[in-house]
């Protein structure tokens, strides 16, 4: 199989709209997927409910799209039920971090063995963008349209301290990063978090100044600081820039995992 | 002042002018332009009170029972699996007997997930303690949300309201609505007197826990509260009548129900598209009116025995389904009709946003006057 033969052609056109990020999410996915040598017959996909949710509908194997927020405990059930299985969850910031976030830390804590990629688009963005525990302080939304005035959820740090086995972020420019990335999550017993920072140009760039999707990309580029970058500013006592998150590998163990074959 | 206005900003005015001190919500397809505004009022301070983005609908109703215990106006608006996701604290308030009012911008239910209109959600959560009315278009949907404060907050209510709106067909829905101005508002809506509160110089303590000794009589007392809200309901309507010239004074609404042989009753938009094709039945000498249940909880029985009595048949539209048994207002219906000999049949309709036209309407009284019933109407059978 190649990564195209587990598009599902008959639903296209997707509902994204033009300059989503969420296509190069899937499309990292799918070749991570190939590149694992999964098939359609020992691979599930599972989302809650979002413009990140809809992406199992594009593709062809089984999958579940469950309600909003529930995506990893639906997850656990099923590969609790069958841990042949392949899970493989996507979600979104609001999905993972607002409504679902209590499914979140429990599914890190217990270390489920599936892989949950997260596009955190910084914004409820199927809902019409409001603000959701992602957006950055300062940044306009339908919900705050002065700026939004609370600190943020740093997920993969949360997922790092909540117990996962591996945890990594990259954005949609860094697709070959993302690609490998997901194929460590998905060859790791244990919880996996990839998150994915993408551009939303609905609902989150036409608010906040950054009009043009090559914009957001940018901005995504600019503001990605790699992991060993931070450590090293960190051993030589420098400040860490202001604005920037980090990219790379942020952990990977081997804590005692839940649902893994014996 | 008449404006031309979309429902759910419509609504959002009407909440402001009811001065709410906490707004919690989350959003949620077709109530999102409502909450929307509402934030945006508070930010610019033309709501003097707080909204918090919270993280779920569980959360919203959380934080608004809070709000409510410590003595605030509090405001929340939903619909669907939201509304779902907040069944157990919608239990919680009504048997603390804390007041506040919330919108439903009515939609279905999932699986299949679906986001356009029926009344599934709302339907589901009849028995929660809530009292609940239905809409029939953006003024009505307005005025409710003056009268249904009012009447949460009354000391011999006590019980949080929900006022429902059909989602798009309202909520999205450009119409003219009188918009009353805040001192007008200020007239008719006190501000809330909480007649219990947390107060650390008064201590109580909320939530408790009811041995069997005691249970039974709490929901006793609850059931007796919301008698009692229907008939501050209609006083409440009344009262509104004289501040605002529209009349909310009865549970339900007759329509062209004179020499009727035949009655519909519907709840909510769907109303609007019956009187229109009653109009077209009557012109053509059929004896056709239409019932409108304006509150569903309390279940107006009395008012709909007296409405009916003259009538041989009745067609009752449902846009939800009780599965296992029938539509919600059906059954209840019947129960209200036993015993008076007029035949009541219930129609299944409008499900996950299926439209209802007046030729509908018409073809459910045709069906209705050959005794055929107790269906899901408008199935597409080559697709079963
Ligand atoms: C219980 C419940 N509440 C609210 C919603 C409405 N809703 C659908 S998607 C969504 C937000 C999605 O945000 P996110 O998870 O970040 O996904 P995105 O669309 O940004 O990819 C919300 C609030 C819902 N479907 N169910
Ligand atoms: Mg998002």
């Amino acid at each position: 199989m190649s990564a195209a033969d587990w598009q599902r052609i008959d639903r296209l056109p997707n509902i994204y709209c033009a300059g989503c990020g969420n296509g190069s999410v899937i499309n990292c996915t799918l070749a991570a997927v190939e590149e694992m040598g999964w098939t359609r017959e020992n691979t599930v996909f599972i989302s809650g409910i979002g413009c990140s949710s809809r992406a199992p509908g594009y593709i062809l194997t089984d999958s579940l799209h469950t309600t909003h927020g529930r995506a990893l405990a639906f997850a656990t059930g099923v590969k609790l039920a069958n841990p042949a299985l392949n899970v493989v969850v996507f979600t979104g910031d609001g999905d993972l971090a607002a409504i679902g976030g209590n499914h979140f830390i429990h599914a890190c804590r217990r270390n489920v063995d599936m892989t949950a990629i997260c596009m955190n688009n910084q914004i409820y963005g199927m809902t019409g963008g409001q603000g959701s525990p992602t957006t950055p302080r300062g940044a306009i939304s339908t919900t705050t349209p002065y700026g939004s005035a609370e600190p943020v959820f740093d997920l993969a740090e949360l997922a790092v301290a909540a117990g996962a086995n591996h945890v990594a972020r990259w954005t949609s420019y860094h697709v070959k990063e993302l690609m490998a990335a997901i194929a460590t999550g998905l060859q790791t017993p244990g919880f996996s978090l990839v998150e994915v920072m993408t551009q939303c140009p609905t609902n989150y760039g036409r608010r906040n100044r950054l009009r043009q999707v090559s914009d957001m990309i940018e901005h995504l580029r600019t503001h990605a600081l790699l992991v060993q970058k931070r450590d090293r500013l960190i051993r030589e006592g420098k400040p860490i820039p202001e604005g920037m998150f980090v990219v790379g590998e942020l952990v990977r163990r081997h804590r005692p995992a839940m649902g893994v074959r014996a | 002042m008449l404006k031309i206005t979309e429902g759910s900003y419509a609504v959002a005015e009407a909440v402001k002018l009811c001065r709410p001190q906490v707004i919690a919500a989350y959003p949620i397809t077709p109530q999102t332009h409502i909450v929307e505004a509402l934030a945006e009022m508070v930010a610019n301070c033309e709501i003097d009170g707080e909204y918090i983005t919270v993280e779920s609908e569980f959360s919203a109703l959380s934080a608004c029972l809070g709000a409510s215990a410590a003595g605030s106006r509090a405001y929340s608006a939903t619909t669907s699996q939201g509304l779902a996701l907040m069944f157990e604290v919608c239990f919680n308030m009504a048997g603390l007997r804390l007041p506040m009012v919330m919108t439903i911008a009515n939609r279905a239910l999932g699986a299949p997930l679906s986001i356009w209109n029926d009344h599934q959600d709302t339907i589901s959560l009849r028995d929660s303690g809530w009292f609940q009315l239905y809409a029939e278009d953006n003024q009505e949907a307005t005025d409710l949300h003056f009268i249904a404060y009012k009447v949460s907050e009354d000391h011999n209510v006590l019980l949080p309201g929900m006022v429902c709106f059909d989602g798009f067909i309202l909520s999205h829905t450009y119409e003219p609505v009188d918009m009353p101005v805040q001192e007008e508002v200020d007239g008719y809506l006190p501000p809330f007197t909480p007649y219990h509160r947390l107060d650390a110089g008064d201590p109580i303590s909320m939530g408790m826990y009811a041995t069997p000794e005691y249970y039974m009589e709490f929901r006793y007392q609850i059931q007796q509260a919301m008698e009692q809200a229907g008939k501050t309901l209609v006083a409440a309507g009344k009262e509104f009548s004289e501040h605002f010239g529209r009349d909310y004074g009865s549970l339900v609404e007759g329509y062209r129900l004179d020499g009727a042989d035949t009655a519909l009753i519907a709840m909510g938009s769907v109303c609007g598209t019956i009187k229109d094709a009653v109009d077209e039945m009557r012109d053509a000498g059929r004896k056709v009116g239409l019932l409108k249940l304006r509150a569903f909880r309390p279940f107006p029985e009395r008012e709909i025995v007296a409405a009916l009595n003259n009538v041989n048949t009745v067609a009752v539209l449902d846009k939800n389904i009780s599965l296992g048994n029938s539509g919600a207002a059906g059954t209840e219906v019947k129960a209200a009709l036993a015993g008076s000999g007029i035949t009541v049949l219930d129609y299944v309709i409008g499900l996950g946003g299926r439209d209802v036209r007046k030729r509908d309407i018409a073809r459910v009284v045709d069906l209705a006057e050959k005794g055929e019933g107790d269906m899901f109407y408008g199935l597409r059978t080559e697709v079963l």
